[in-house]
Parts: structure tokens; C-alpha cells; sequence
């Protein structure tokens, strides 16, 4: 493949990526007059907001070689716990207060988890798969398990300002102001991973937890960073999803988690750890959420949405699958190419 | 390189146990800046305990290192690297998701604990090490896309770019060709012209002896010898690893012209492992397979033991051709396989001598017409293979675990032997095992050969194929590039062509 061609494809198939999204939205535009439209981006992009919010979250994890399955978890927990604590529609907490609670809630259930797997060398699926479990029952049976309809005046304010609004098809479109946290976190993510030693960490870590031991890394405290951060994004997303939603409902977000980790997969991160790229995921999401979209555009049951992402999972892993077990075949390739011939 | 130069290095008197086991018993060393140190000694000596120890790793039981005059008694990691100490692992211990330039210079950032990583500032870091150096490296490719030499630069690189004072080479040349070893050696000098100390810890001495000052000698956690490595050659650094002479003479019966093939193999070809391997192993025949690690040499054995079923090419055992395509396919067609790494491949660890040699061949005991097993054909097979092996255990229901590298070897062999193979193939037989036993698994196989199998010794060892095979094949790049009979077989013809 040439120099240019490679270039385009980019390090983690972005490019792949970025062409097969093209290709959908020009046949979705073909099959369905009604998609190609801003209603359909401006839908395309509030049903983003909160996944891209998990998705950077799950993407940091994947590149230190570990899941992380209880984010969802964690966002309601922390979510609806700081909805309840402040008193709901009576609260005049301000949402800075709110916000930073919330947080904080993230960051110890992060904590609980990274404790867990850096200190006792846990495997990650499992830790987060049996926290999950804890956080959620926790959630319930401590906090509440009532719906919260009224939430507190502060957050309700946030998510009545719209940053754009438009006309589609007659009817007023608009995105909430709330788009600009995973902008925000997006920029912050890209250059902490990019441009911070502890960023680099994480990669090196995913890439060879033995060898980073070697280099002087601090491996077990790296870990606890990393799930504490997504603990706090987690909680952050979380807090973003109600504020949309407004209202409080703990039963929510447990059970979608599948769409983030297979969005961040397809994105280029590799499950195996060491790669994944911020743009990869941003096209991952966006990829996952528009294809959703015209599922349901076209008129396909939505139990079958589900299975629809299940197999852009499995694609995305078999693809990285058989990518690594061609690169272990480069020993001879010039060889290769003559047997070939 | 004044002789009178004060040491940069000096450890001595380091003894260090392992749950009773002495692994280091009072070993002492001193380094001069500019020089090439050979740490020599057999599998098991105490090397690698050695380099943990100067490198923080393990922490010895007693002993002093001193670094450029400064004692540390608490050596960690980061402290060596902080007083100049680089260890280049067999493994290199590189990030190969990330390119040779990031490589090259996160250590070092990470030992200088900033907070920020700046793309351009590695950049010009790392081009200049390889400027100074006068190698050629590609810096924007991932690590994991370069050739094992390159991986090997870069290490090299990632050590001075953090100003190393003392660098420590784990067998810096096994998986290198001869002219990726020459052009190691040129980059060697240099360093020693910065003044570098190098530490070479290796059992290649005729490699290692064209670029090393001095050689320290171990035996069993002791200390044997340090002399100049002029005052040496490889027979003399032999007996001082062994601490004997090794009879490492050609033994060979002659093969009967009319012997007949028990193992024909018509160009079979794994993609990105070997193409094109033709050879024929007669009844009687010690058959060597060498070439370096990556050669292609195991995996030609795995693929005849169905292990890695080959992509194309036939295989006949005893005239009769067979599709091998799992393990169970070789098994009935009559091969044997004792693996490189037995410990995870061979042997129920936990289990006793007489169940592992059983293991593979109990369907042959069974009853007609209960199916059941016949204890008593069972028990004279396995005491008769405890005698003809000579295992050294009490028993043969001491469990695997407690015994030595050159006897659970043994047991691998028995359990083989005990399926009657037509051809047994040995992957590294003697890696690890000392060296009394050695010669003692070296005459089992003649034995065995001479009762009519075809045996295939897959081995870098190659003292060893010449002790032993009545013809080799060198591997290299996935193809046999030579064939060697009779008194051709010889050591130094076959390493030329194993590292060309």
C-alpha cells in the first residue's frame, strides 16, 4: 500500500472508518428522502451527546489494556444520588455544587474499581462486571429506586438553553447548550492522552504493562487514575443525561453499555490495549448513533437494533483480530510476496 | 581505556537465595568505563539473578554495589537509572504500539518526572542519539514493525538518550544474523569510545570474545574466573563453565546404505513461517534442524506435530502418506514430541513420574473386551522406561515438580517413548539441563536411534547436532539453505551458515 494510502487510512483505520460513514449517509439519503435533512443531524448529534461523554471514558480504559463494563453504572449512580441528596426541585444548589458532587461520587466509585484491579490484580471485565452489579443494587436499595420527576432548579435551567436552532421540514430543530461538555471533554481527553506523561503512560501500559514496569512507570497508580477518570466521566455523562432527560430515574442507562464499548472498538481502539485514537471514537459514536437513526428511519424493529450493534461489535473485534494475526506474519514478507507469485 | 581508571561498577561479595536454593553465592565484579565486560556461564549459574540484582530488580541478601564511588545498599529501578545503570532485556522490553522516536525518549522522560510529553521535543531527542550513533532507523515506525535488529538499535538508543554510564546486554546476539551482529559490535565500539561501560551477559563466547576486554566466569551461583579475554578461547571458557572437560565428540554410528525412509517431507510451506522444507529422516538417523531463533526451525516441528498444521506439502511416515492437521493425527501416525518448553507444554507438573509417563499412550493398555486398563502391562512399562532413562527420584510416584531440568527432561522422553513412535522430534532437548545430563540424553537418543526410529533434533545448540546427528539442515529464513552429511557436519561451517 502506498505512503499517501496508508496516510489516509490513518494509524487506527480512521480513515476506513470515516469512508464507511460517507457511504452510509449517501445511501440513507438515496433509500429515505426524509434523512438527508438538519432534523436528522440535529438528532444524530443530541442522541451523540451523552455517548461520546462514555465513550471517552471507555477509550481510556481499552488503551490501558483493561474494560471497564460499569460506567453506565456509575453515571446513574452518581447522577441520581446527587439529585436526591440536594433536595430535587427544592434544592437551590447551584450547578457548579451539583456538578462537583456528582463528581466526586465518580471519582470513589472509580477509586472502588481501580483499587480492586490495580491492587490485587483482578481481571478488569470481571471487577467492573461484579461492581456494576454492587453499584446498581446499591443505587436501589440505599439511595432511592423512586423516579425523581422535579429535578433541582439549577439543572432544570441548564437544559432549556438550546445553542442552535434551526427549521426542518417546518418544525423547529435545536441541539441543547449541553453539546458543548463532550466538546469540551473530547479536546481535554485528546490532549491529555497526546500530550501528558501520564496520557503516554496509559499507552504504554496497554502496550506492555511489564515493560512500562521497567521504564519506570507507575503502574499501579496509573490505574487508579485511569479508573477514577472514567469514574468522573462517567459521572459526568451522567449528570448531562438528566439534565436532557430531566427527570431522575435509576433504573436507566445500566444495560446500554454495549453501544459505547462497541462504538470505541469500531472507533480503531484495539481491545488488546496500547492503541485507539480520539477521532477514531468520535467516528465510532457517531457511526453507532446513525445507524440506529435509519434502523429506525427504515422502519426496522428495534429489538433488532440491538442485534445490529452486537454485530458491528463482533465485526470491529474480528477485524482487529485477524489485523494482528497478519502482523505477526511479517516476519518474511518479502519471502512471502515470491511464494505468492 | 587506562587500566588504572576506577571501576564504574563494583558489586561485590553478593550472595542471594531463593527459598533455600543459593542462586548467588559471594560473587563479586568490577566494570572499567570504555570497556566490554563478558558475563559468561551456563543456563542456571546465576547470570540473570546477577543483572536483577545491579539493575534493582531483585535485592541481594548481602553484598555491596557501588556505583561510580556512590554505595547503594537499597538499589531500586529508578535508582539504577538515576546512577546510570541501562538494562537492554532479552525481550527489550519496547512498547511496540508506540514509533522508535517515543521509545527512544520516554524513559527518560519519565526518570526526569514530567508532567507533559512534547511530540517535538522527543523528536530532535531522539534523531540526534541516532545521528551520534551513525545508525539508520526509521523513528515514525511503530517498534512492532521493525526488524529484531532495529528493535535492538532502539533499545540501545533508549539507554544512551538517558546519558547510560554502565549498559547490560541479556544475549544480545541470539536472534541476530551474522552482519546484524557485525553491525552491533560496530555500534558497541562506539559506545566504549563514549566511554560507556558494556556489560555482555551471554553463552555465544566466540561471538562475545571478538568485542570483550574481560570475562567473568560463573559456576553454579560461584565465581569461577575473571581473566582477559585474550587469555581465553572457547574450549578453556567451556571447562570453566562446567568445570569439566565436555565430551562433545562426534559420536556416530554409520547408517546401513539400504535404511529405509521412516519420515519423507515434500515441500511444505507455511506462510510467514517456512516455505518449501523437503527432507527425508531414515530408520536409525539422528536428523539435526537448526537455525536462529525465528528461523522457522520450531515451527517446521510444530507443523509435523500438528501443532501448526503446514499450509501446503505432504508428509509420509513409514511409507504411508498422512494429512496432519491436529495433534491426534501426528500421534497416530506414529510422532513423538517433546516440546521446547516442557514445563508448560510436557509434563503434569503436580503429577507423579509414572502418570506423566503414561499419559500419552493409555489407550494402548486397555483390555479387549472390558476396556479397562491394564494395571499390570502399565506398571512394567513405566519401570522399565525409569530404568532405561535412568531418572534420578526415589520413586516413580515422586511428583515431576521435584525434580531437576535434566530429569523432568527424562520424563518427557519416556512418556514419548512409551507410545513407540516411529519418528520422535525433540525441540531444544537439552535447554536447560545441566551439563552430566546432557551428554546422558545426548547417548539416549543414539540408543533410541539405533533401535530403529527416526529421530529430529530441533536445536540452536550446535555442539550439540554435531555430538549427535548423522546429518543437519540449517534454517534460515524459513528455508533449509544447506545440508549437511557425514564430515561435513561440523561447528563452525554450520554457524556460519545458520547467521550469514
Amino acid at each position: 500500500m502506498s505512503a499517501r494510502l496508508m496516510a489516509l487510512r490513518g494509524s487506527n483505520n480512521e480513515g476506513v472508518l470515516a469512508a464507511v460513514l460517507v457511504v452510509l449517509i449517501v445511501a440513507m439519503s438515496l433509500v429515505s428522502p426524509s434523512f438527508f435533512t438538519v432534523g436528522t443531524l440535529f438528532a444524530v448529534i443530541r442522541s451523540s451527546i451523552v455517548p461520546v461523554i462514555f465513550a471517552l471514558a471507555v477509550l481510556i480504559v481499552i488503551i490501558s489494556g483493561g474494560i471497564d463494563v460499569s460506567f453506565a453504572a456509575i453515571a446513574i449512580f452518581a447522577a441520581y444520588t446527587t439529585v436526591k441528596l440536594s433536595g430535587a426541585g427544592g434544592s437551590t444548589a447551584s450547578l457548579v455544587v451539583l456538578t462537583l458532587l456528582a463528581l466526586g461520587i465518580g471519582a470513589v466509585l472509580g477509586l472502588v474499581n481501580g483499587g480492586l484491579i490495580a491492587r490485587f490484580r483482578l481481571p478488569t471485565l470481571i471487577v467492573t462486571l461484579g461492581t456494576q452489579s454492587v453499584f446498581k443494587g446499591a443505587l436501589l436499595a440505599y439511595i432511592g429506586s423512586r423516579y425523581i420527576a422535579a429535578l433541582p432548579p439549577s439543572m432544570d435551567r441548564a437544559g432549556k438553553h438550546d445553542l442552535v436552532t434551526a427549521h426542518s421540514g417546518g418544525s423547529p430543530v435545536s441541539v441543547s447548550l449541553m453539546v458543548l461538555v463532550p466538546v469540551l471533554l473530547t479536546v481535554f481527553v485528546w490532549w491529555l492522552l497526546r500530550n501528558t506523561m501520564f496520557g503516554r503512560g496509559v499507552y504504554a501500559i496497554g502496550g506492555d504493562t511489564e515493560a512500562a514496569r521497567r521504564a519506570g512507570f507507575r503502574v499501579i497508580r496509573s490505574q487508579l487514575l485511569v479508573y477514577v477518570l472514567v469514574g468522573m466521566l462517567a459521572a459526568a455523562g451522567g449528570v448531562v443525561y438528566v439534565i436532557l432527560g430531566r427527570n431522575a430515574n435509576p433504573q436507566d442507562l445500566v444495560g446500554s453499555e454495549l453501544d459505547i464499548i462497541a462504538a470505541v472498538v469500531l472507533g480503531g481502539a484495539s481491545i488488546f490495549g496500547g492503541r485507539g485514537s480520539v477521532g477514531g471514537t468520535l467516528l465510532g459514536v457517531l457511526l453507532v448513533q446513525l445507524i440506529n437513526n435509519s434502523l429506525l428511519l427504515v422502519g426496522v424493529p428495534t429489538a433488532w437494533q440491538r442485534a445490529a450493534v452486537g454485530l458491528l461489535l463482533v465485526i470491529g473485534v474480528g477485524v482487529q483480530a485477524a489485523a494482528a494475526k497478519r502482523s505477526r506474519k511479517r516476519v518474511f514478507a518479502h519471502e512471502d510476496l515470491e511464494v505468492a507469485r | 581505556m587506562s587500566e588504572s581508571e576506577a571501576p564504574v561498577l563494583e558489586v561485590s561479595d553478593i550472595v542471594k537465595t531463593f527459598g533455600g536454593v543459593r542462586a548467588l553465592a559471594g560473587v563479586s565484579l568490577s566494570l572499567k568505563p570504555g570497556t566490554v565486560h563478558c558475563l559468561a556461564g551456563e543456563n542456571g549459574c546465576g547470570k540473570s539473578t546477577l543483572i536483577k540484582i545491579i539493575s534493582g530488580v531483585e535485592r541481594p541478601d548481602s553484598g555491596r554495589i557501588v556505583v561510580a564511588g556512590t554505595e547503594h545498599d537499597r538499589m531500586t529501578p529508578s535508582g539504577a537509572m538515576d546512577a546510570g545503570i541501562q538494562v537492554i532485556y532479552q525481550d527489550f522490553s519496547l512498547f511496540g504500539n508506540l514509533t522508535a522516536a517515543e521509545n527512544i525518549v520516554l524513559t527518560g522522560e519519565v526518570a526526569a518526572h514530567r508532567a507533559l510529553y512534547s511530540r517535538r521535543r522527543a523528536r530532535p531527542a531522539a534523531e540526534r542519539i541516532v545521528r551520534e550513533l551513525g545508525i539508520k532507523l526509521d523513528l515514525e515506525e511503530d517498534v512492532e514493525r521493525l526488524s529484531v535488529a532495529d528493535k535492538q538499535l532502539t533499545a540501545i538508543c533508549r539507554a544512551l538518550v538517558h546519558d547510560a554510564r554502565i549498559l547490560i546486554m541479556d544475549e544480545p546476539t541470539t536472534a541476530l544474523t551474522r552482519t546484524e551482529v557485525q553491525r552491533l559490535f560496530a555500534v558497541v565500539r562506539q559506545l566504549t569510545e563514549r566511554g560507556v561501560a558494556l556489560l555482555f551477559v551471554s553463552h555465544k563466547l566466540d561471538e562475545v570474545l571478538q568485542v570483550a576486554q574481560t570475562v567473568t566466569i560463573l559456576r553454579n551461583g560461584s565465581h569461577v574466573l575473571t581473566a582477559p579475554a585474550a587469555e581465553l578461547d572457547g574450549a578453556s571458557i567451556g571447562r570453566y563453565m562446567t568445570g569439566h572437560d565436555i565430551d562433545e565428540s562426534r559420536q556416530v554410528v554409520r547408517l546401513p546404505a539400504d535404511a529405509s525412509a521412516v519420515l519423507e517431507v515434500r515441500d511444505l510451506t507455511l506462510p510467514g513461517a517456512y516455505r518449501d522444507v523437503s527432507f527425508t529422516l531414515h530408520r536409525g538417523e539422528i536428523l539435526g534442524l537448526t537455525g536462529l531463533l525465528g528461523s522457522g526451525r520450531s515451527e517446521i516441528a510444530e507443523s509435523l506435530f500438528g501443532v501448526l498444521p503446514a499450509r501446503s506439502g505432504t508428509i509420509t511416515v513409514d511409507g504411508q502418506d498422512c494429512t496432519i492437521r491436529s495433534i491426534d493425527d501426528a500421534v497416530a501416525a506414529g510422532i513423538g514430541y517433546v516440546p521446547e518448553d516442557r514445563l508448560t507444554q510436557g509434563l503434569f507438573m503436580d503429577a507423579s513420574i509414572a502418570d506423566n509417563i503414561i499419559a500419552s499412550s493409555l489407550d494402548a493398555y486397555r483390555r479387549r473386551p472390558s476396556r479397562l486398563l491394564d494395571r499390570r502391562r502399565i506398571a512394567e512399562t513405566i519401570t522399565s522406561l525409569f530404568g532405561r532413562l535412568r531418572i534420578k527420584a526415589p520413586n516413580v510416584s515422586s511428583p515431576v515438580r521435584s525434580l531437576s531440568g535434566g530429569n523432568a527432561q527424562r520424563v518427557v522422553l519416556a512418556k514419548w517413548l512409551a507410545t513407540k513412535p516411529k519418528v520422535l522430534i525433540l525441540n531444544g532437548p537439552t535447554v536447560g539441563v545441566d551439563v552430566g545430563s546432557k551428554s546422558e540424553i545426548l547417548q539416549i537418543l543414539r540408543q533410541e536411534a539405533a533401535d530403529g526410529r527416526g529421530v529430529l533434533i530441533v536445536s540452536d545448540d550446535v555442539p550439540e547436532l554435531v555430538a549427535v546427528c548423522h546429518r543437519v539442515l540449517v534454517i534460515r529464513q524459513g528455508q533449509v539453505v544447506q545440508e549437511l552429511e557425514g564430515d561435513g557436519v561440523d561447528l563452525e561451517t554450520i554457524q556460519r551458515t545458520m547467521a550469514a
